[in-house]
């Protein structure tokens, strides 16, 4: 009896966390992440490398309106020097105003500013796209069932439709995606973009990157977060261990166990 | 209560204690006899309390950064995650503390009904537990909302929408709760309102919890009333102190990996897609805890019997005093309500698995017999089974081994014994 019972709570609890219904069968690709366990931390140069495809390959449709430039050179993230980011930042161009006699103007984006979108609206993303909204990719990671793994896999599943399947004007097979198909025509292709650190920019390399990047804009905290919990466990143990022990002893006066 | 007088040894303390007897008040916490042979299961009632302390604590620190509108509410959440000092250590201890709670809060329920701590005289401390997981549930399901997110906006769409159930008046009260024709920034700024205020309500029930319970004091795995103070008791302090803080720091271990190590893992990743009213999820869920309750609501056919067959589910927990004929109260003396309690585990469990999978063929045929199930434990199993069961002999005391025979049973039954 007490076995079905774990059973059936770990059947419960596998039940949460992966995926609600087998909509999706297909397993992900996988790669090795640096900032998964316990210690995981961001691959310093992979996310410079990923902020490059994400700037000159996904920043054309997609927005990612919760960051800003100065998070760039931030602990924990891509960490560009300060004067890198202002750099990256002094190439965008943000309306600002009004000034004093009440015309907007524009001006270099500085680092307080936040990523410039790529479209003015909602509305004019649509138009653009064939009618499919290309989303903010700040959270994109968190907000997709299998995180890092399933956007990784997307970017890479590609491929011709099967037989039978037939595809409308704009819309492209992809394995991984949900109903498998997609709007967005596959993004990376190798040596699509030159890399300023001379790694070779293969398909792979560039879905690594970018995804990492994306990881880094999702959870900018990570780091932060992985090493306070480190810390905070450790302590907690320790705490325990003493508790316990003072439990013990404060118990052994009346003959109960503890 | 049955303590015995006490007396502040200073002249303030005396002269103070006189005028608002706090003193006594904390003598009493103190000293209060509690039973020596709790087991792990009794310390979760410390552990709900701090879950609650820290719910409110981390949420007031939130709500000094959250934006409840529509247009700002998810950026806020962003803002807080980004840019506020350990703001993403204060969201996801909110988000996870909330799933800690009702994980603690079923231990703690399940833990009353193994050990019939519901039975006279302890009635009202049972409802009034009921009423605390109502508006726990209440404020966790208007908390999911905040945030702003696709499961905010359609969950608060579907669970908004059973109240349009109501024959005659229903389409009107869902139009009053939402303060509008739909879901939309009305609905967010009360629901924010009242994710404030229900915690304080909690928080008060709670000290009336502790009140009731007390009175008769508590119960024990061997579920036979004792004489307190007795060899059966030990003051609270320090033994149970220091035993429940144990158990919190075990508890806060499991805590402290969630939130660190794995936050998301139990949330939904449509959340943190911004609510679009004209886009609906593939499948719509609510958290974890609340998913026996949803198998419940879509095993039934028809929309307002699924509505009252979810609202009876709970309800009829606050009958369960009455509706379980057993005077024997653990059910280390009931070997066939033993089995039976464990049948209900997996069954709320099995509920819980179909709820979170879409309403349709074998899922359908299994939320329907689980929910048949669920409610013939409580209305047809245990009014028979009290009546039915032979239990076995109760002993006279915690310290005293087991004689056999009836005289201990009829001594351990014996109400006129009970608690000045």
């Amino acid at each position: 009896m007490r076995n079905i019972i774990v059973f059936l709570i770990i059947l419960f609890f596998l039940s949460i966390s992966k995926s609600f219904a087998a909509e999706n069968t297909t397993k992900f690709l996988e790669t090795d992440w640096t900032f998964k366990g316990l210690f995981g931390k961001f691959d310093r140069a992979s996310l410079q490398r990923g902020y490059q495809v994400y700037t000159e390959v996904c920043a054309s449709c997609h927005s990612m309106k919760y960051l800003s430039y100065r998070n760039l050179s931030e602990k924990g993230g891509p960490e560009f020097s300060e004067a890198e980011a202002k750099a990256i930042a002094a190439n965008f161009e943000v309306t600002d105003g009004p000034d004093s006699t009440g015309e907007m103007f524009t001006r270099p984006a500085k680092l307080s500013d936040k990523f410039v979108m790529p479209y003015a609206n909602d509305e004019e993303a649509k138009s653009a796209n064939g009618g499919a909204y290309p989303p903010d990719m700040s959270v994109l990671v968190k907000a997709r069932k299998g995180g890092a793994d399933y956007v990784y896999s997307l970017l890479l599943g590609y491929e011709d439709p099967p037989s039978g399947i037939k595809l409308d004007d704009g819309v492209y097979y992809n394995k991984y995606m949900y109903g498998n198909k997609i709007k967005m025509p596959a993004p990376l292709s190798d040596d699509l973009i030159e890399y300023s650190d001379g790694t070779k920019a293969t398909q792979e390399q560039m879905a690594k990157d970018v995804v990492n990047f994306l990881m880094w804009s999702a959870e900018p905290h990570l780091e932060t977060r992985h090493k306070t919990g480190f810390r905070v466990i450790s302590y907690l143990i320790i705490l325990t261990i003493l508790v316990y022990f003072s439990m013990k002893k404060i118990w052994s006066r009346v003959e109960s166990k503890v | 209560m049955s303590d015995h007088e006490y007396t502040p040894s200073s002249k303030f303390g005396k002269w103070f204690n006189d005028r608002l007897p706090l003193l006594s008040l904390v003598n009493h916490l103190t000293d209060y006899p509690t039973p020596k042979n709790l087991n792990y299961w009794w310390t979760f009632g410390g552990i709900l309390t701090f879950c609650l302390i820290t719910q409110i604590v981390t949420g007031l620190v939130l709500a000094m950064h959250y934006i409840a509108h529509v247009d700002h509410a998810f950026s806020s959440v962003e803002h807080i995650m980004r840019d506020v000092n350990y703001g993403w250590l204060l969201r996801y201890v909110h988000a996870n503390g909330a799933s800690m709670f009702f994980l603690a809060v079923y231990i703690h329920i399940f833990r009353a009904l193994f050990y019939g701590s519901y039975k006279a005289p302890r009635e009202i401390i049972w409802i009034i537990g009921i009423i605390i997981y109502l508006l726990m549930m209440a404020a966790a399901f208007m908390g999911y909302v905040l945030p702003w997110g696709q499961m905010s906006f359609w969950g608060a769409t579907v669970i908004t929408n059973l109240f349009s159930a109501i024959p005659l008046v229903g389409e009107s009260i869902t139009t009053w709760l939402w303060g509008g024709y739909s879901v939309d920034n009305p609905t967010l700024t009360r629901f924010f309102t009242l994710h404030y205020l229900l915690p304080f309500l909690i928080l008060g029930l709670v000290v009336l919890h502790i009140w009731a319970l007390h009175v008769p004091g508590n119960n024990n795995p061997v579920g036979i009333d004792i004489k307190k103070p007795s060899k059966d008791t030990v003051p609270f302090h320090p033994y149970i102190v220091i035993k429940d803080a144990f158990a919190l720091l075990m508890f806060l271990i499991v805590f402290a990996m969630f939130v660190f190590y794995s936050p998301n893992i139990l949330g939904h990743a449509d959340n943190y897609i911004e609510a679009n009213p004209l886009v609906t999820p593939a499948h719509i869920v609510p958290e974890w805890y609340l998913l026996p309750f949803y198998a419940i609501l879509r095993s039934v056919p028809d929309k307002l019997m699924g509505v009252i067959a979810m609202l009876s589910a709970i309800l009829i927990l606050a009958a369960l005093p009455w509706l379980d004929t057993s005077k024997i109260r653990s059910a280390v003396f009931r070997p066939l309500y033993k089995q039976f309690y464990w049948i209900l585990v997996a069954d709320v469990l099995i509920l819980g698995y179909v709820g979170a999978m879409p309403a349709e063929g074998l899922y359908l045929l299994i939320a329907r017999i689980g929910t048949i199930y669920y409610f013939a434990h409580f209305l047809i199993i245990l009014p028979v089974l009290g009546l039915k069961e032979k239990t076995l002999p109760l002993p006279l005391s915690i310290t005293e081994p087991v004689l056999g025979g009836s005289p201990n049973l009829a001594a351990a039954r014996d109400k006129t014994e009970k608690i000045s």
